[in-house]
Order: C-alpha cells, then sequence, then structure tokens
C-alpha cells in the first residue's frame, strides 16, 4: 500500500456531478458544525464559573431567535433536498439506445449475460462513453449490485427485475461489491468492472463470442421448454403471438393496459396469471421453479428481438 | 458523615425476595440497570471482536460465518435489550415519579411485569446465541431470514418480540403518570425538559412496537409454516417486510435518542445555572421529531426498488425532521450564553453529546440526499452515521445522565475527577473509531464485510484502536461508580444546585419518595444571579 486512499477513483461524469454535490453538502455541514462548535467553546470559556465576565440579564424573549434559526435551518435543509434529488432523478431516466446487459445476482456470485451472448462471472465489461443498462434479477435473496467508482448501486430483490444505468467515461478497472448483507461470503460477491475503449471493447466481444446471441439461445429454449406449441401460428392452443410484442402496449383481460417490457415478459413466463392479455383464457403453466433467471433472460431476449417488426396485433 | 444511613429505599427492607418482588420504581429501575449492563457487555463484547477481526483486510480470527453471527449479536443486542430500554427503563423509571411528585408510577405491578417480560424476552435471545447464534442481522431481512438463515432464528425473534410488549407496557405506564400523577401545580409546561421527552417517546413505543411485533409474527409464521408473505417464491414481496420493519425501526431511533436529549436538557441548565433557553421550544421539538418520525421510514429504502415518486416524499421529509434537532441544540447552545458553567462530568457527557450529535445530525443531511445515498448507503458511511447519533449521542447522554443522578440514586458522590477523565477519554475514543468509517465509507467499503480489500486497511486499524480506547472509557466507570457505593463520600439531597423535585428528597430518597406531596410553584431551570430556585414550595 503505497498511498493512503482519501476519495474514490471518478469513472464516469456522473460521479464528478456527485462528488461536487458531496463537497457542497461537506462546505455547508461544516460551516454549521464549525458555528456550532465555535459558540459552545466561546460561551463555555467565557462563561465557566471563575470567570468574572458581566451577565446581563438573561434574554426572556426567545422566539425571534427560534423563528431565525428554524427559517435559516428549513432553507438550507429544502436547498440540499432539491439538489440531491435532482440528480437522482437523472439515474431513473437513461436514454432508450442504451446497451442493455443482463445481470444475475446469487450466493455469491455476479453472473452478466450480453446481447451477443458472451457471458461472464464477477467480472463484468462495457464500452466507455455508452449508456449500458444492467438488468438484474437474483436467484435467492437480496444482493445490492455496487460500484463505488461510479457511485451508483442498486439492490438486486428476487421476484422482480431491478435496472441500473451508468456511463463510465474512463476506461481502467473498477471494483464491483455486493453491498446487502446476502450470507456466508457476502464479502467475497464482487469482481471488477472493466471500462473498454469501443474498439477494444469490440475486439473483446469477439473473442468471447461463440455460444450464439443471447436471443439465439433464447429461441432455443422457446422450442425445447414447449412455448413454441401454443405462441406460434398452428398452435394446438390458442395463445397471443409474440411478433411485435415488445415495447408496445398489451390490453389485460381485466380492464388495463399495460406496457410489454422485460419486467412484463419475466413476469408472463413466471407468474403469467398475473397480467392475462385480454382475450385469452388464463391456462398457460407458469415456468417458476423450471427456469433459472439465466435462461428466463434468454427468453425476455428472444421475446424482445422479435421486435416490433410486425405491427403490433395484426395477427390476432 | 458517618453512622448507619437513614431509612430509603435501599434499606428499607432486605432479601432476595424483596427485590425480586419489588413494585418500587426506583428498585425496579435498578434492577433494569443491572439487565441492561449485562447486555451492554455482551453487545460491547461482540463489537470489540468485530473491530480485532477488521484488523486485517483478510481472515484474522473468526470465518464469515463467525463474523455474521456476532455483528447479528451486537446489533440484536444492542437495539433492544440496551438502546431501546436503556434510559426509559432505568432513569425514566426513577425519576419520572420523583419529578412530577408522585409516589410511583401509576401500574407498579404493571412496571414489575414489564422487568420480568423483559428478561423473559432477554433469556430466550441469549440463549440462541449461545447455542451457536444467527446469522440474519439485526434487521431480519426478507427473504433471507425465512429460507436462507441457520440457526435458531425462532428462538431469537420471539425473544425480541416479548422484550417489545415490555416497552409497550412501560410506555404506557409512563404515560398514565405523566397524566394522572403529577403533583397539585406541576403544569405540563412545569415538567422538566426530561419528563416530555419520555412522554414523548413512550407514545412512540406504545404506537411503533405493535408494528415489530405483527412483523416478527409474520417473519415467523412464513419460516415455520412456509406461509407466503414475505418470500416471492411463495408469492410474497420482501419489499414489504422492509416497510413493515422500518415503519417501527426508524422511530425506534428517535426512541433511543429522545431521552437522552431529556437528558442533555436537564444537565446543562443545571451545570450552567441558567434557565433552559426556548423551554417551549425544546419540548415542541420533541414532539415534532416523534410526529414527523413515523413519515421518514422509506429513507432506508432508496435503492431498494421503492418508486421514484415514494423516495421524493421521503428525502423531503427526512430533511423537515432534522429541523426540530437543529432547534434543541442551537437552544442548549444559547443556555450556556450568560451562565455560570461548571465542568463537571456530566456536563463533560453533555458537551461530548453536542459534539458528536451534531456530527451525526449532519452526515445525515448527506444520507438524506438521494443522490448521495445511492453511493453510500450500506457502506461504512451509514454505519458511522448511526453510530454518532445512537453512540455519540444516547449512549453519551446516558453516561451524563447515570453521573448526574448517581448521587441521588446510590446516595454517594463518585471520584470526579475519574469520571471527567472518563468522559473525555469517551470522546476522543469515540471520534476515532468512527470517523476512519465516514472516510473508508465513501470510499465504497460496504457494511457487513468479513474481509475487504486491502486499500481500506488504514482505516479500519484506526477505528480499531479508536474502539480499544472506547472500551476503557466504557469499563472504567464499572470500576470507580463501585468504589464510590462503598467508599463515596456521603451526597446531600442536592449536590448540584438543581431545581427539580428529586432533589428535595433525601439521597438515596426514602421508599414512598416524599413525606408530603410538594406544592409546586414555579417552571425549572430558574436561575436567579446563579442561584437555584427549587420547583417546590420550600416550608
Amino acid at each position: 500500500m503505497s498511498t493512503v486512499p482519501f476519495w474514490p477513483v471518478e469513472a464516469s461524469h456522473y460521479a464528478a456531478q456527485l462528488d461536487f454535490l458531496f463537497i457542497g453538502l461537506l462546505a455547508i455541514t461544516g460551516f454549521t458544525a464549525g458555528f456550532v462548535f465555535f459558540l459552545l467553546i466561546l460561551f463555555a470559556a467565557r462563561y465557566r464559573e471563575g470567570s468574572g465576565v458581566e451577565r446581563s440579564t438573561p434574554t426572556t424573549k426567545t422566539w425571534e431567535w427560534e423563528v431565525a434559526w428554524t427559517t435559516a435551518s428549513l432553507l438550507v435543509f429544502v436547498g440540499l433536498a432539491v439538489w440531491g434529488a435532482s440528480l437522482y432523478v437523472t439515474l431513473y431516466n437513461p436514454p432508450r439506445d442504451s446497451l442493455q446487459i443482463f445481470i444475475v445476482g446469487k450466493q455469491w456470485m455476479w453472473k452478466a449475460q450480453h446481447p451477443g451472448g458472451q457471458r461472464e462471472i464477477n467480472a463484468l465489461h462495457v464500452p466507455a462513453g455508452r449508456d449500458v443498462r444492467l438488468v438484474m434479477a437474483s436467484q435467492d435473496v437480496i444482493h445490492s449490485f455496487f460500484v463505488p467508482a461510479l457511485r451508483v448501486k442498486q439492490d438486486v430483490v428476487p421476484g422482480r427485475y431491478e435496472s441500473l444505468a451508468f456511463r463510465a467515461d474512463r476506461p481502467g478497472q473498477y471494483r464491483i461489491f455486493c453491498a446487502e448483507y446476502c450470507g456466508t461470503d457476502h464479502a467475497h460477491m464482487g469482481g471488477w468492472l472493466t471500462v473498454m475503449e469501443p474498439r477494444a471493447f469490440a475486439g473483446w466481444l469477439r473473442t468471447e463470442g461463440g455460444h450464439g446471441t443471447l436471443a439465439d439461445q433464447g429461441a432455443a429454449l422457446f422450442r425445447n421448454y414447449g412455448c413454441s406449441g401454443c405462441h406460434e401460428p398452428g398452435g394446438t392452443v390458442r395463445a397471443p403471438p409474440l411478433e411485435g410484442l415488445y415495447g408496445n402496449p398489451v390490453p389485460l383481460s381485466d380492464g388495463r393496459v399495460i406496457r410489454a417490457d422485460d419486467s412484463y415478459i419475466r413476469d408472463s413466463i413466471l407468474l403469467p396469471k398475473k397480467d392475462v392479455a385480454a382475450g385469452y383464457d388464463p391456462v398457460m403453466p407458469s415456468f417458476a421453479g423450471q427456469l433459472n433467471e439465466d435462461d428466463v433472460a434468454k427468453l425476455v431476449a428472444y421475446v424482445k428481438s422479435l421486435g416490433s417488426s410486425a405491427p403490433a396485433g395484426a395477427s390476432r | 458523615m458517618s453512622g448507619p444511613p437513614p431509612r430509603n429505599y435501599f434499606n428499607a427492607t432486605v432479601g432476595i425476595r424483596s427485590w425480586l418482588l419489588t413494585t418500587d420504581h426506583k428498585r425496579i429501575a435498578l434492577l433494569y440497570f443491572a439487565s441492561i449492563t449485562f447486555f451492554f457487555l455482551v453487545g460491547g463484547f461482540a463489537a470489540t471482536l468485530i473491530r480485532f477481526e477488521l484488523v486485517t483486510p483478510g481472515p484474522t480470527f473468526a470465518s464469515p460465518d463467525t463474523y455474521n453471527r456476532l455483528f447479528t449479536m451486537h446489533g440484536v443486542i444492542m437495539v433492544w435489550f440496551f438502546l431501546i430500554p436503556s434510559i426509559p427503563t432505568t432513569m425514566g423509571n426513577f425519576m419520572i415519579p420523583l419529578m412530577i411528585g408522585a409516589k410511583d408510577l401509576a401500574f407498579p405491578r404493571l412496571n414489575l411485569a414489564s422487568w420480568y417480560l423483559f428478561i423473559a424476552g432477554g433469556a430466550l435471545t441469549i440463549t440462541s446465541l449461545l447455542l451457536g447464534g444467527i446469522d440474519t442481522g439485526w434487521t431480519f431481512y426478507e427473504p433471507y431470514s425465512t429460507f436462507y438463515a441457520t440457526g435458531y432464528v425462532i428462538l431469537a425473534i420471539s425473544g425480541i418480540f416479548l422484550s417489545g410488549f415490555s416497552s409497550i407496557l412501560t410506555g404506557l405506564n409512563f404515560i398514565v403518570t405523566v397524566h394522572k400523577l403529577r403533583a397539585p401545580g406541576m403544569t405540563w409546561y412545569r415538567l422538566p425538559v426530561f419528563v416530555w421527552s419520555t412522554y414523548t417517546t413512550s407514545v412512540i413505543l406504545v404506537l411503533a412496537t405493535p408494528v415489530l411485533a405483527m412483523t416478527l409474527a409474520m417473519l415467523l409464521v412464513e419460516r415455520v409454516f412456509h406461509v407466503g408473505i414475505f418470500s416471492p417464491a411463495l408469492g410474497g414481496d420482501p419489499l414489504l417486510f422492509q416497510h413493515m420493519f422500518w415503519f417501527y425501526s426508524h422511530p425506534a431511533v428517535y426512541i433511543m435518542i429522545l431521552p437522552s436529549m431529556g437528558l442533555i436538557s436537564e444537565i446543562i441548565p443545571v451545570f450552567s445555572r441558567n434557565r433552559l433557553f426556548g423551554y417551549h421550544f425544546v419540548v415542541w421539538a420533541s414532539i415534532a421529531i416523534g410526529v414527523i418520525g413515523f413519515l421518514v421510514w422509506g429513507h432506508h429504502m432508496f435503492v431498494a426498488g421503492q418508486a421514484l415518486f415514494a423516495s421524493l416524499a421521503f428525502s423531503f421529509l427526512s430533511y423537515l425532521v432534522a429541523v426540530p434537532s437543529a432547534i434543541k441544540v442551537f437552544n442548549w447552545i444559547a443556555t450556556l450564553h450568560n451562565g455560570w458553567i461548571r465542568f463537571s462530568a456530566p456536563m463533560l457527557y453533555a458537551f461530548g453529546f453536542i459534539g458528536l450529535f451534531t456530527i451525526g445530525g449532519l452526515t445525515g443531511l448527506f444520507l438524506a440526499a438521494l443522490a448521495v445515498d445511492v453511493h453510500v448507503t450500506d457502506t461504512y458511511f451509514v454505519v458511522a452515521h448511526f453510530h454518532f447519533i445512537m453512540v455519540g449521542g444516547a449512549v453519551m447522554g446516558y453516561f451524563g445522565g447515570l453521573h448526574y443522578w448517581w448521587p441521588k440514586i446510590s446516595g454517594r458522590m463518585y471520584p470526579e475527577y475519574w469520571a471527567r477523565f472518563t468522559a473525555i477519554l469517551a470522546f476522543f475514543g469515540f471520534a476515532l473509531t468512527f470517523t476512519p468509517q465516514f472516510i473508508v465509507g465513501y470510499l465504497g467499503m460496504p457494511r457487513r464485510y468479513q474481509s475487504y480489500p486491502p486499500e481500506f486497511q488504514v482505516w479500519n486499524v484506526l477505528s480499531s484502536a479508536g474502539a480499544s480506547i472506547l472500551a476503557v472509557a466504557y469499563a472504567l466507570p464499572v470500576f470507580y461508580l463501585g468504589w464510590s457505593l462503598l467508599k463515596g463520600v456521603r451526597a446531600s439531597p442536592n449536590p448540584w444546585n438543581a431545581t427539580g423535585l428529586e432533589w428535595d428528597v433525601p439521597s438515596p430518597p426514602p421508599p414512598e419518595n416524599f413525606e408530603r406531596t410538594p406544592d409546586v410553584i414555579r417552571a425549572p431551570y430558574q436561575y436567579e444571579g446563579g442561584r437555584a430556585l427549587p420547583q417546590a414550595k420550600h416550608v
């Protein structure tokens, strides 16, 4: 250990923005604490028992002071709340054309699946300067995907997809941690995020490829698990066609309309009774327990690849 | 002074039965004091082992599973069996009847029953630890606690469940006592602030603790009978558990800190010999904290997948709840102005409280800022923040109050220089333990890690060094207060020149507290040129 670390590295523009907010908070709270401690020490010294300093009659009307410091605290706090919230909201609005990578957390590893079918364990490669969106699921308990250098973290709650968006700007290697306690090897559930120049990343994708794209792997599962028997034309049971489904609104049998995103497709595979498409009988069996989250991610990628090529609802 | 002490609550009756079947609030307070001191030592022992393990980045002496059991034990014991009961059941039990001019609490037998429930709960939880411990963390997050945790989880949560009922009954007792048993002339705005803050705490105990009981009961049903409530494998929702758990556990933070704030509000006027600045604002700040404290639980879930709008609302409310705490700090500082300040041990603890609580409160502003919370939640930054509040704040206040009322409780003075030395040692030991954790937290070290990357070691070694100083500062009172019980100078009824009713009775007080019901003629903390004006009319 050559130097004592004081400040975490900034691997993104967002990290710099967050650090600026943090420094702003340090300045404001440092000033406040300094003021309080200064008065405490000043009064303690000046009004110590033995000192002969003049004590004027104590203030009995205190409300002007109370109103003053209550208002001051309130204004500062509201300002800080707005600043902290506005930066947070940007995390919630990732650009639409983000690179989407599936992450599965399980005791005690992180597994990643790229759209091209490349897979990694306790490691993640991403291109610099490109918006990335991680779609994350947990196989067992709650985990939390944390990259300090990016200043982002997201709990991965089992039973649903969570999403984490970032754009890493500085190539390099940065630590990944699990931040939510998950059992014995919680402290070892981590690895390295490698941020690469786009050209180097393309090379990495080529050398790591060879399993077929995620959607291709999903297509194979789609046949093996018999999904195609109902969801493709000529099936024995009438089931909604999946071409052109992804990203479009779906009317449900109870009158709601839901957008067919990753979570909807995941739920439809594992909890088919939850959101039943209008005009169809709720006859689909659940695949919970048969498919793990890795396979569900492949199926989601396959359904996504069927895309919006066919106009929605054309074959109804 | 020499000769046998006059008849008091301590020597009025003798024998183990007279203690185990007592209904005297003062004796029950001592029963609690002995119990929570035991739990404090157990929880502190676990903390010592945790800090020892973290001296090196790899394994030092404990396996990951042992380490997970240690921090679970530390959290469970410290939260439910020390911090929550600490001040209300000891000093609250002992002092509230004395401070309001009553002979006892409203329900003396219920008070004793509360202690037995507490002991039963503590025994169950300690048993689960002796049988090998549990590895859930004190937060019992789902679905880990139902289907992945090992050990006697059911036994441990049954103990917490029982001790929760002890809290509820104690809270109920205090509420009724303050409403019904105030002496003539003791109007609400003449109540000492410690009574107000314990009253507010009691209301929170009665309203919030049942939610904890329900949550733990549901966890039990799910773990034993596999009824799906929180576990997604059974169709439950893990976030439901977090909402319910924090709906109790965030107000629980105020259960820990409000009584301590009340103690500080007693100590500062007495040792400044000055009226409390802004009495009404200090009182209403407690109530505001109690109310708003129920509306901020979601700030524990900013990265848990809660809705964006919910997070925005919880962030704003979290800033709002900081305002009354700031009001209190400013009023304590203003009380010093124009005072005659004595640097006695309780006052040094109070200064330590203000310093550490201010840091703890201000770092709470970082956590309430949504974007910052995303980075630092579940890291050592959070660990440092809540220890500044609960240990730097609540425990410093606890020791301040213990020294302040020690002459009244024991009838003896403690060795002043040892006590001052210990107060100063505790302050610096604490600061050295937890300040490095802010830095290592911002660097990104997650909490509950048995091993960590080597670049974090410097800060962990500093923290562990501070912890060893802090351990000494917590152990010293055992010796010098124990010595004072045997050899200390006999205390006069009012050694500090204070104004409250508890200082009008002998030290230690007689079993029935007051010979005659006191006649209260003025507000607390009234001083005229540094001379105390007692609350009760002296005849």
